[in-house]
């Protein structure tokens, strides 16, 4: 499992990097490989804005759909189209594979290191 | 405190990812993942563990009229080693379960049932043994493990292993007393995949050695692990309907499709009254996706405004490369090519009524 130390995390797999006044969001390593083979993603529009601590979108693995929890209040300014046909990039590579970005960011959830972020995942597929 | 297969330890040393299903903890799907498992049983051949599904052993001078009576399908003109699908209904019509019954001689029948119904299964049955004189049935669950071998290289693998007139020539029939590794088996031409393969029925002691033989002669050929996913996915894309999704204790078998294995023209059988009187407004159909997302069980199917169904099941088909799904609908809006959508969490999702199956290994 591989947790990048430049990226912050959030507690429902999502990871967050700044990027030029922007936050980029995109989900953990840990996160597509409990996900299984991903099928489906649903995301926001440009310019919807999102709720920190609520779901932004959706994913959809074989077995069940699972929701994307924003890590940040902002307003959408981009969405890797990218994903809508191809949702299995998010498999292949979860921290190439944005989902969104982010701008005018008002409020953030709290936000882990990688290292607290593997603890994390650690307890969770221990419990 | 679910239960375990045989296979168990088993599949936790082949990495498989353990889930709780139908009170037995099985592998959902192992590392390579649902998509690959899946695929494999398309285009080589994949392995399952389905010992978690219940045998019954029916027996003695009455077995034959026993089955008659508590089944909807005919049992009368089987020839030994034959299998045959059917309903078991109560006497409103609805269904107690789906199961298949083999012959394996003169009254000596054995009886395969769903696992999460098989408690419920032998109790009904067990109520109604004395409705035909002569019969014993039998719960002989936990002692048979059950290991399925799907795809096109199926035959190829265990024909390393069996000789080649060993085998069951025909669809739905099955060879009792064949040995294979030592290990005595049944060796069945059946499946839940749509694919052409075997399930091999045999002593739970055997099971762990029967799993490791298979896999290490069917390398070669791609064999691999598959979990409970593919084998959901697998059934979903050949159009095979799920006892509990499909049909329940609130659905007939005429509703769900499955008028085919209710025999009216036999004297009497458990819910024949009842089915008989039925007119199902309702039917089974097949759904292709053809909006963006995907729809699974239990989702409100609309013809515009106006709600005319509800899914039972639905998945990404991954042979097929689109999500699709299965629904019972108003009979008005059940004609292929009709236009459907799904309410998907408050979004509408567009879908199209099409033939069952979604695949079929003849149809392509």
């Amino acid at each position: 499992m591989n947790y990048p130390e430049t990226l912050r995390y959030s507690k429902s797999h999502e990871w967050v990097k700044n990027e030029e006044g922007m936050v980029v969001i995109g989900l953990t390593d840990f996160a597509q490989s409990e996900l299984g083979d991903l099928v489906f993603v649903n995301l926001p529009e440009v310019d919807d804005t999102v709720t920190a601590g609520e779901a932004l979108g959706d994913v959809e693995s074989v077995k069940a759909v699972s929701d994307i929890f924003s890590p940040v209040s902002g307003t959408v300014c981009e969405i890797n189209e990218e994903l809508l046909d191809h949702p299995e990039l998010i498999n292949e590579a979860p921290y190439d594979a944005w989902l969104i970005k982010v701008k005018d960011v008002t409020d953030e959830e709290e936000l882990i290191t990688a290292a607290e972020y593997e603890t994390h995942c650690q307890s969770e597929s221990n419990g | 405190m679910e239960k375990t297969t045989p296979l168990y330890a088993t599949h936790q040393a082949h990495g498989g990812k353990i889930v709780p299903f139908a009170g037995y903890l099985l592998p959902v799907q192992y590392q390579t993942g649902v998509i690959t498992e899946h695929m494999a049983v398309r285009e080589s051949c994949g392995l399952f563990d389905v010992s978690h599904m219940g045998e019954i052993l029916c027996e003695g001078p009455g077995a034959l009229k026993l089955l008659n009576h508590l089944l909807t399908n005919d049992f009368t003109n089987m020839y030994d080693g034959q299998a045959r699908y059917s309903l078991m209904c109560y006497e409103n019509g609805n269904c107690v379960d789906d199961l298949i019954v083999y012959k394996v001689r003169d009254e000596h029948y054995f009886i395969v049932v769903n696992a999460a119904n098989k408690d419920k299964d032998f109790a009904w049955m067990k109520a109604h043994e004395q409705d035909v004189e002569g019969t014993t049935l039998t719960d002989i669950s936990d002692s048979v493990a059950q290991i399925a071998v799907q795809g096109p290289k199926a035959h190829e693998i265990l024909a390393k292993l069996l000789p080649e007139d060993e085998f069951p020539v025909k669809y739905y029939s099955a060879c009792f007393d064949r040995t294979i590794g030592g290990m005595r088996c049944i060796v069945s031409k059946t499946g839940y995949t749509g694919s052409a393969g075997y399930e091999l029925y045999l002593a739970a002691e055997d099971a762990a050695a029967m799993w490791e033989l298979l896999l290490e002669n069917g390398k070669e050929e791609g064999l691999i692990c598959c979990g409970l996913g593919a084998r959901d996915t697998l059934r979903l894309e050949a159009g095979m309907p799920l006892y509990g999704h499909e049909m329940d204790e609130t659905v007939t078998p005429l509703e769900s499709g499955l008028g085919f294995c209710v025999k009216f023209s036999k004297e009497e059988f458990i819910g024949k009254e009842a089915l008989e009187a039925s007119e199902p407004t309702r039917t089974r159909v097949g759904l292709k996706i053809t909006g963006r997302g995907i729809v699974r069980e239990h989702m409100p199917v609309f013809s515009g405004d106006t709600q005319v169904g509800m899914t039972t099941s639905g998945t990404h088909a991954p042979y097929l490369g689109y999500p699709i799904a299965m629904a019972l609908v108003d009979k008005a809006y059940a004609a292929v090519g009709t236009r459907l959508a799904a309410d998907v969490r408050g979004r509408k999702v567009e879908m199209e009524v099409v033939s069952l199956p979604f695949y079929s290994k003849t149809k392509k």
